[in-house]
């Protein structure tokens, strides 16, 4: 096993309330890591935390054995991890084709000088980075969409242009936020299988994801968070018959809700 | 010594004025998170209103006390004001609620220009005389600095119409209903408060604000014209920003604060930088106040929330 | 270009291979026909050209970028008092063209990153007010730096500034071929539309890159486009650095042009101006800002020639004169494009890829 992320004691506090608390865990190369845990048990903290979006209050992410600059998203990026939104975040007035290429962003160089120019290097990246963001249309499954206006798709689309974007910057782990949230039972089973690509394909996946059925069904290992602390961490066989976790999802008589 | 004891007695007069003005940017931008750039017209349109009752009852009532005159010029500018307020958040912002973030701004300067052009169609481009009907005569409460009766006026009218403002915005049911919708405009309207007129009313309370601004504006400088609302405007919100947007207490100590730092700074600025800067670039401590604190406290000074990055 | 194509009435959809020359015939003749009409229509059409030059570059700032920047003008001043300062008797410096645009761009650029620089991190309106600050500062600056020592000259100005001689020709100096005698208003003209054509392919070619496809991202959702990768801080200072180098070429032609320079020329209600252009042809494209321009150029004046008579035949005085006339039309048609059409008047749709770049199409 390779270690590819290690959350080392995180914690993040907005005044008075603690999001995360000490949260410490390893995600290894090629595995598919799940993140679950009831709401407002600091998953999406946990996200903003690790991509740079939240300056974290304690402890660091160390990833692929160096320390990620904290509140630097785009460094994060960089560094080759890519995330999702919650509620998608799409370029509202670009078509799928361009949202993707904006994706490429981070991996392309070319200068103002190049581009008002057009010198050789600038047109080749430019072509290249065009064939591959319909590369990875047509991996998610919508490049017949590609030169529509990307607030024309539907829900389930929008989700995969948002995966495509994401891969777009090459990253060696990927970030999805509930990604199955609002879909029907079809586009989940067509989102499962679309993530199983994508490990096979060499990507690390986190995953936050509220449905139970999906996380069991597709994650390696998982952890739990609840109340912004880390309270499992096991293989989904196991987590599942944790009593804490069965109590921070029912309602144990220690945290009444 | 008496220099800054005089500086600061002019800054507190401004001060106040500029107070009057924020609050009505304040409210708007607590309610909507909208900064009405047409606010610094409306306080023209109240002084011009003003000057031109006051030159109607001069010809038709003479004889009439001139407190009296100046009272009812007022209570003419106030409700002009107010309906010129509640047309423009009716007629234009009402649409943009929901329009893309630069919309309603872009909006609000149109309408700024949009007033300004129409004053000038009006009274013209000349600076006109604004009776002044309260003394200037200077008293010398200390000797060495002067001030004038209607200096005094403009400090005791502000202060009672803030305390009123205060009183209605934290005592009565209204209040209670202004503040809630600031707070969240759907929940306030689930709870059964009809926004959409307390959104109105805000308008319609900062324009008669602005309209008892303009009438102290015009009497204390003796002067009004159509352009005359921009720039108090402009520093009025620099007030609104200082004290922490959207905060009423805010509005008016970020007015006193900023007038006395323009009067001061007014008053020093050529001895501080060697003569090479004199008292004709005054208009720049505004912006200057309002860029330091919108990078370094974006909250201002009695600010809570976050205005960045929701 | 094909922004532009289509967005003439009619013709546009139907024709585009007809429509283009016929842009590029008009473009081309459009001063003889205004020289029909007298001396005034021309420079009238220069200027708009010049206009159409600032409302490129603020469209890049606010249109691309989403940046609203109300203090534009201040950038096309410091290209007009470059050229002041370099090319004219007020320091006795003259200085070739070549040396005195770019270094007037460049100061430019300067200004927008020391402007850009503090700014970055504020919202979107609060953004609008410090820019507005910036431009009213600059132009207390213009009006008060006669004194202790005498910079700008004050609210007169600078007169007597070199007209704009490439290589040997003067094009302030009417060109004389044989017994034909070409105006100066047509060779300032024709390099102005030299010049805008240019501006337009350039900033054709940062809306279709990754810089183009950047700003966008961040336009239309801030954190989305900083969480995949884009450093929005440089790409909004590279805005304002491009946008205001735009505006400082603009001010160095202008100075060049009306051969003096004044602190009035910079006014706020020429920001505004600037940028209802932009608002009314349709932020965020080209065709639009060009557009925007040219109608916003010469509506102000079209009335000035038909309203005057109008309202002294029929009220025997003039009641709106042309400059109120240009501010309630410019103030009107912000308002009213922000309620009736808030994506302008060309409403084409921005490109910001060239799918004819995938093999076999798609």
């Amino acid at each position: 096993m390779i270690k590819l992320l290690e959350a080392r004691g995180v914690g993040k506090r907005f005044g008075g309330l603690t999001a995360l608390s000490d949260v410490s865990l390893t995600i290894n190369k090629g595995e598919v890591y799940g993140l679950i845990g009831p709401n407002g048990a600091g998953k999406t903290t946990f996200f903003n935390v690790l991509t740079g979006a939240y300056i974290p209050d304690d402890g660091e992410f160390v990833f692929n054995g160096t320390e990620l600059p904290s509140g630097k998203p785009h460094l994060v990026v960089e560094q080759g991890i890519a995330r999702t939104f919650q509620n998608i975040r799409l370029f509202g007035q670009m078509t799928a084709l361009e949202n993707v290429m904006a994706g490429h962003h981070i991996r392309t160089k070319a200068g103002v000088w190049g581009i008002l120019t057009q010198n050789k290097h600038t047109r080749e990246e430019e072509r290249l980075t065009t064939e591959r963001a319909y590369e990875l249309l047509k991996y998610v499954g919508i490049e017949r969409f590609a030169h529509t206006i990307c607030k024309n798709l539907s829900y389930g689309d929008q989700r995969r242009l948002e995966i495509a974007r994401a891969l777009a910057s090459e990253p060696q782990l990927l970030a999805l936020d509930e990604p199955a949230a609002g879909m029907n039972a079809t586009e989940t089973s067509q989102l499962k299988v679309l993530i199983e690509q994508i490990r096979h394909d060499g990507v690390t996946v986190l995953l936050i994801e509220h449905d139970v059925k999906l996380v069991m069904g597709l994650c390696d290992r998982v952890a739990v968070l609840d109340f912004g602390k880390k309270i499992a961490e096991d293989v989904p066989a196991v987590v599942q018959k944790n009593e804490a976790v069965i109590s921070a999802y029912l309602g144990g008589p220690k945290h009444a809700h | 010594m008496e220099t800054l004891l005089q500086q600061i007695v002019n800054g507190l007069v401004v001060g106040s004025v500029y107070a009057l003005v924020a609050l009505g940017y304040t409210m708007v931008y607590g309610i909507l998170g909208l900064i009405n750039f047409a606010h610094g017209e409306v306080v023209m349109v109240g002084a011009l209103t003003a000057l031109q009752t006051l030159l109607l009852l001069m010809g038709i009532a003479p004889d009439m006390a001139p407190l009296l005159k100046l009272a009812i010029a007022v209570l003419v500018a106030m409700p002009v004001c107010m309906i010129l307020g509640f047309l423009m958040e009716r007629l234009a912002y009402r649409k943009l609620r929901n329009a893309p973030r630069l919309a309603p701004l872009i909006t609000a300067i149109g309408m700024s220009f949009l007033l300004q052009t129409l004053a000038m169609i009006i009274w013209g481009r000349n600076y006109h005389t604004f009776p002044q009907l309260i003394s200037t005569d200077p008293m010398q409460p200390i000797p060495g600095v002067f001030i004038t009766p209607v200096q005094v006026t403009i400090v005791i009218v502000s202060a009672l119409v803030m305390a009123g403002l205060i009183l209605l915005v934290t005592k009565t049911r209204l209040g209670r209903a202004m503040r809630a919708t600031a707070e969240n405009h759907r929940v306030a309207a689930l709870m059964g408060v009809d926004t959409n007129a307390i959104i109105a009313l805000t308008f319609v309370i900062g324009a008669a604000l602005a309209a008892v601004a303009g009438v102290m504006f015009a009497s204390n400088y003796g002067i009004a014209h159509y352009a005359m609302g921009f720039m108090p405007g402009l520093k009025a919100f620099t007030a609104a920003v200082l004290g922490g947007i959207g905060n009423l207490g805010g509005a008016m100590l970020g007015g006193i604060v900023l007038g006395l730092v323009e009067a001061v700074g007014a008053g020093y600025i050529e001895t501080m930088t060697f003569g090479f800067l004199n008292s004709s670039y005054q208009d720049i401590f505004a912006f200057v106040i309002l860029g330091i604190v919108l990078i370094f406290r974006p909250t201002g000074l009695l600010g809570e929330r976050v205005s960045d990055r929701a | 270009m094909n922004e532009l194509i289509e967005a003439v009435p009619f013709l546009g959809k139907r024709n585009p291979r007809l429509t283009k020359w016929l842009i590029i015939i008009v473009a081309l003749v459009a001063p003889l026909i205004a020289a029909y009409f007298g001396r005034s229509w021309m420079r009238i059409l220069d200027f708009a050209l010049l206009y159409m030059m600032l409302a490129l570059g603020l469209n890049l700032v606010v249109g691309f970028a989403g940046l609203l920047d109300l203090g534009y003008i201040a950038f096309y001043a410091v290209g007009a008092y470059t050229w002041a300062f370099l090319a004219s008797p007020h320091f006795g410096v003259h200085m070739p063209f070549w040396i005195v645009l770019p270094l007037g761009a460049a100061f430019a650029a300067l200004a927008g990153i020391i402007l850009g620089f503090p700014v970055l991190r504020l919202r979107g309106d609060y953004l609008a007010i410090v820019t507005l600050g910036f431009g009213e500062i600059v132009r207390i600056f213009m009006n008060n730096l006669n004194h202790p020592v005498n910079i700008t000259n004050g609210p007169q100005g600078i007169n007597a500034l070199d007209s704009l001689n490439l290589f040997g020709w003067n094009l302030s100096q009417s060109l004389t071929i044989g017994d034909f005698k070409i105006h100066y208003l047509y060779l300032y003209y024709y390099f102005f539309l030299l010049c805008v054509v240019g501006s337009i392919i350039f900033i054709k070619r940062l809306q279709i890159s990754r810089v183009g496809r950047a700003w966008a991202a961040m336009r239309d959702d801030e954190l989305a486009a900083k969480a995949i990768g884009i450093n929005t801080r440089n790409m909004k200072l590279l805005a304002f650095a491009l946008g205001a180098t735009f505006g400082g070429v603009a001010g160095g032609l202008f100075g060049s042009f009306q051969g003096f320079v004044s602190p009035e020329s910079f006014s706020l209600m020429e920001s505004i101006a600037v940028l209802t252009m932009v608002v009314f042809g349709g932020m965020g494209n080209i065709a639009g800002a060009v557009v925007g321009a040219l109608i916003l150029t010469a509506l102000p004046e079209i009335l000035r020639h038909i309203a005057l008579p109008v309202q002294e035949a029929v009220f025997g005085t003039v009641i709106l004169d042309p400059e109120v006339l240009r501010m309630l039309l410019l103030s009107l048609a912000m308002i009213l494009m922000m309620l009736l059409r808030p994506a302008g008047l060309v409403p084409a749709h921005a490109r910001y890829s060239r799918p004819e770049l995938l093999k076999g199409g798609a």
